[in-house]
């Protein structure tokens, strides 16, 4: 537990760097939001009302930290069907009603929700939702607008939309068909590009202003028309004058009526699981490793959706890729939550004119690969190997969802996962006989290491999982934690995939957490989900080596190393670099090591931010471990971004007598003196006069590396060269210190 | 002995193949506790079976056990608490089996109709055997009570007794007493502190409750404090599963009823899944 802050001063020092990261976010909320709206077929602007109502009610009353609130991805399929059934005041009408039930669920602590739903059902959930998003975008993105009843003949039809491009004969359909395969097309390849100033911009903001410059082109310079067809334009965008004036009423005259509450349920139970999934998956990337009060979210969100609704927005929640990206910008409080409302309101006011130059597949490609996100094949191959039945359940709701509804869906998931459950287990009875049972039992070990211990008995599934959470909240993440399964006769794959996220965060937090007693259920093999569950990464390196890797081995026996190809199961020791603190590695492989293992080499898979703001980076590193503690910092090539973020509040350490360094290098750190002092003349010499590299110390130990990704065997063997001469230049200087 | 808790032990015996084990448990216990055994047996009395527990105890007869067979006849639960109330039985043997199927759960097997209201102390051995097991690590409760002094005090006298080496008082914390909603980093930070103090308070009501205990028997053994924060009576169980320990001393339980049993509490949860042999005071 770190000790109380003074926390207005950090809030104001912090504050540059959140309106900076709410900036940024904000310019993807913006095409995302009217995207979003539109899929609903909902005004476009209602998606920005439930962005800037959410940013500011839930920045101010909520109780997480750097999640960001907004229209969902996942509300798409039931606003769609509230929209279509009730119109669209009474679909406001069942939003501010589904808003009242989400702040009951906050008041009643109901945040562990989400956990009494089996994840693979969830996931078979979204997935359907993204399905229905995709299947319905997809043809507006090739300019063939269709409407069907079931939401299933949007996929059928597919095939159709993409032939029948080739038969467009109108011109402005065929430019229209062009602005949505360009812009899907850079949707897919945004995250391949590991340039800077190329990624300054997200994907879909890139989208507008290229759609935007487009239309500009054709009117100054060209003096033509705009090529696309006018019904493919987005329309529709009130002033900011207009929005006020035109507030909508909400219509509850469906209020008892089973449609309006079907839709209430449908929507509060897909907003809260969707803002409680992302609340838990953003607090792992929360670089100052806080918890979010769930509650308090939940009654925020609540509320937020209330207003939104009266003023004809959508529903808020929170959302996980614009939280990524928040993140991954340098926010760090609440206030660039609010920030990236404010930005909004500032792009509504000033350009809702320039809105409607763009086309409406350039927006749709946006939702188009949100879908493909949501249900994409490597989804399906990850459950898969979980196992089978975790297929089953998968597809089950999946298909339910498509061809029935959300609620159906679910249900049906959870009976599915029952089922299996039982009769894995061979019948009911066990547990009907154990579910009411506390059979949870935490204590702190009164040993020196001080521990605490969890043993769990009977069956521990997504029924009773709660109880396990309950005692696993009450650890603070800085300690230690044995989790002994050994008493307990069966765990589903819900609760290892839950147990593994606090692995995660527990060792991000410098705590341990271990699982104990499931070997036996090994060999008895009772334990098909846990089983398959704990060996990660299996099947990723084949025995045969590649030819990079067959030369790696030849350096490694020339530089007198070791060589192993195989992925380590051990990346931890990377966790401690500020670098990694909001990135989650995959896996290290490839690794050169020295005997003492003080010097390796290694390829490195890692992923930075969340769903459709994901980008997958495989990098070549060198890890050095120290003798002695040295201060941590971060140096690199100073470069037109650091100055941004300099005028973002991140400070850059001069040294004294080395302006050129300074001017060249860009150098962080918490210790300012410290580092001052161990930047000595020969070490900054050694710096100035050798090519670039990314340097990050954690007080015992170098991560050095160059571009973010795989390096050849000569940048390898530069690597190689690089690293030693630091090391003896450090070295050299802590001996002249003594 | 001034400590001396258990003058006259009982046991229940019939013809079942656990005869050999219960009984040779019950003599060992009997002859290190140095006290007197009575054989309580349901059914019409006969030579012939008084000869075959007579055969049974004969090499502890050589030890110095004094022992006296009982018959009683009518319905067994009542027969058997008949004869405890007649013979001044201070401490009554039953084997139990270690799980009941589910639906004897609220009808109760005779053993546990019997612990429920029995008027003396009550020992469930739930794996007798002929050979001794030592019995090396006892639990026993430190619940807030006024009957917990003397289950800690018989805990202590049967540790001694047994050769015991450790001894583990389980302080059963309420949930409820922490009081305080973990949300955030910030309500941890409180609810982590309010269980320290909890911690410590319940610690230092327990040393108070070890000062009565004489100084002979504390000799030798180890004792340990464990705070649980749980469900009264079913973590100490968990506990004791978990702890591996060979004998769990309890209080007796306060009034049991049908609602008890449908809505379990403390003893009734550790009946329900017996983790070692155990003791209960009254």
């Amino acid at each position: 537990m770190s000790p109380k802050k003074d926390t207005s001063k950090s809030f104001f020092k912090a504050l540059p760097k959140n309106i900076f990261s709410g900036f940024v976010v904000s310019l993807v909320a913006l095409p995302l939001g009217l995207g979003l709206a539109m899929a609903s077929e909902a005004p476009p602007i209602a998606g920005i009302i439930a962005a800037v109502v959410g940013g500011i009610v839930v920045s101010i009353l909520g109780g997480s930290h750097i999640t960001i609130t907004g229209p969902g991805n996942g509300l798409v399929g039931v606003l769609l069907v509230a929209i279509t059934t009730l119109g669209l005041e009474g679909a406001y009408a069942a939003i501010i009603c589904s808003g009242v039930l989400l702040m009951i669920l906050g008041l009643l602590r109901m945040g562990a929700l989400a956990d009494f739903f089996p994840s693979s059902a969830i996931q078979g959930m979204l997935a359907a939702i993204g399905l229905i998003i995709l299947g319905k975008q997809f043809h507006i993105m090739l300019a063939n607008k269709l409407t069907f009843d079931n939401s299933f003949d949007y996929l059928l039809a597919i095939p159709e939309t993409i032939s029948g491009i080739f038969n467009y004969e109108n011109m402005g359909l065929l430019y229209a068909a062009f602005a949505g395969i360009i812009s899907l097309t850079i949707m897919i390849l945004h995250s391949k590009v590991r340039n800077k100033y190329f990624q300054l911009i997200p994907a879909p903001m890139w989208l507008v202003l290229l759609s935007i410059g487009f239309s500009y082109y054709y009117e100054l310079v060209l003096k033509m028309p705009n090529p696309i067809a006018p019904a493919y334009m987005l329309s529709g965008i009130p002033t900011a004058g207009e929005i006020v004036s035109q507030i909508p009423t909400p219509n509850f005259s469906s209020f008892f009526g089973m449609p309006f509450w079907t839709s209430v349920i449908a929507i509060t139970l897909v907003s809260s699981i969707e803002s409680l999934l992302s609340i838990k998956a953003v607090d792992q990337l929360d670089p100052q490793k806080r918890r979010s009060n769930v509650n308090r979210d939940l009654k925020a969100l609540g509320l937020a959706t209330v207003g939104s609704g009266f003023l004809g927005g959508l529903n808020v929640v929170t959302v996980i890729a614009r939280s990524s990206v928040n993140a991954n910008n340098g926010g760090t409080n609440r206030s660039a939550n609010f920030s990236h409302a404010v930005f909004l309101v500032i792009f509504i006011v000033l350009f809702s004119t320039q809105l409607t130059r763009i086309p409406l597949p350039a927006l749709m490609a946006i939702l188009v690969y949100t879908g493909y996100k949501l249900a994409s094949p490597k989804l399906v191959r990850k459950i898969f190997s979980v196992g089978k039945e975790q297929l089953l359940i998968f597809f089950t709701t999946l298909f339910v969802t498509l061809f029935v509804d959300i609620i159906t869906g679910i249900v049906a998931g959870v009976l599915v996962t029952l089922l299996i459950h039982a009769f894995i287990n061979k019948g009911v009875s066990f547990f009907l006989k154990n579910i009411l049972k506390p059979n949870v039992l935490m204590y702190h070990e009164d040993n020196a290491k001080g521990n605490y211990y969890i043993s769990v008995k009977h069956f521990c599934t997504f029924l009773n999982y709660f109880r396990l959470k309950q005692k696993l909240q009450a650890i603070p993440e800085t300690e230690d934690v044995v989790l002994d399964f050994s008493l307990c006769h069966f765990v589903d794959h819900t609760v290892m995939e839950n147990l593994h996220g606090y692995q995660e965060v527990f060792l991000k937090r410098g705590g341990h957490f271990e699982l104990i007693g499931l070997d036996l259920h090994d060999t008895k093999s009772e334990h098909p989900f846990a089983l398959r569950r704990l060996i990660p990464g299996l099947g990723l390196l084949t025995k045969n080596l590649t030819k990079r890797q067959g030369t790696l081995k030849e350096i490694a026996a020339k530089y007198n190393m070791h060589y192993e190809a195989e992925s380590a199961q051990n990346a931890h020791f990377l966790d401690s670099f500020k670098y990694f603190s909001i990135k989650h590695i995959d896996y290290v492989y490839n690794r050169l090591f020295n005997t003492e293992n003080t010097f390796k080499m290694f390829d490195v898979d890692y992923s930075e931010g969340e769903f459709i703001a994901k980008e997958n980076v495989h990098t070549t590193m060198l890890h050095m471990k120290l003798d002695e503690e040295i201060p941590a910092f971060t140096l690199d090539r100073e470069g037109f971004l650091e100055r941004v973020y300099a005028f973002a509040g991140f400070k850059d350490i001069p040294i004294a007598n080395h302006t050129d360094f300074s001017k060249r290098f860009y150098l962080l750190g918490e210790n300012e003196k410290e580092i001052q002092a161990f930047f000595h003349d020969d070490l900054v010499r050694f710096f100035e006069s050798n090519p670039y590299y990314h340097v990050e110390s954690n007080g015992t130990a170098l991560l050095v590396f160059d571009k973010e990704r795989i390096a050849g065997v000569k940048e390898i063997k530069a690597l190689y060269d690089f690293g030693r001469r630091l090391r003896e230049v450090i070295l050299q200087r802590e001996i002249a210190v003594v | 002995m001034e400590q001396q808790k258990f003058k006259t032990v009982g046991i229940g015996v019939t013809f079942s193949p656990n005869l050999k084990a219960n009984l040779y448990e019950s003599a060992r216990l009997t002859l290190m506790y140095g006290c007197k055994l009575i054989l309580i047996h349901i059914g019409d009395p006969s030579e012939e079976k008084e000869a075959k527990f007579k055969e049974i105890l004969a090499p502890f007869q050589s030890q110095g056990l004094t022992f006296e067979v009982v018959f009683n006849t009518g319905e067994p639960v009542n027969a058997i608490l008949q004869t405890v109330a007649a013979k001044n039985i201070d401490l009554l043997i039953l084997g139990a089996l270690k799980r009941e199927k589910f639906l004897k759960y609220y009808i109760g097997s005779i053993a546990r109709k019997i612990t429920r209201k029995a008027p003396c102390s009550v020992l469930l051995l739930i794996n007798p055997s002929i050979e001794r097991v030592p019995c090396k690590h006892v639990v026993v409760n430190g619940l807030e009570h006024e009957k917990t002094k003397e289950a800690i005090a018989a805990a202590f006298f049967v540790a001694h007794a047994l050769k015991s080496d450790k001894i583990t008082i389980v302080e059963e914390i309420k949930q409820q007493e922490v009081a305080i909603a973990i949300n955030d980093d910030k309500s941890l930070r409180k609810a982590t502190l309010k269980k320290e103090k909890l911690r410590r308070r319940e610690d230092s009501r327990i040393r108070k409750l070890l000062d009565a205990i004489p100084e002979i028997q504390q000799k030798n053994i180890s004792v340990n404090m464990q705070p649980i924060f749980g469900k009264r009576g079913y973590s100490i169980g968990h506990y004791a599963l978990v702890a591996r320990a060979d004998l769990l001393v309890m209080n007796a339980p306060e009034k049991t009823g049908f609602w008890d049993r449908i809505f379990p509490h403390d003893i009734e949860y550790i009946l329900s899944e017996l983790p070692t042999d155990l003791l209960i005071i009254q």
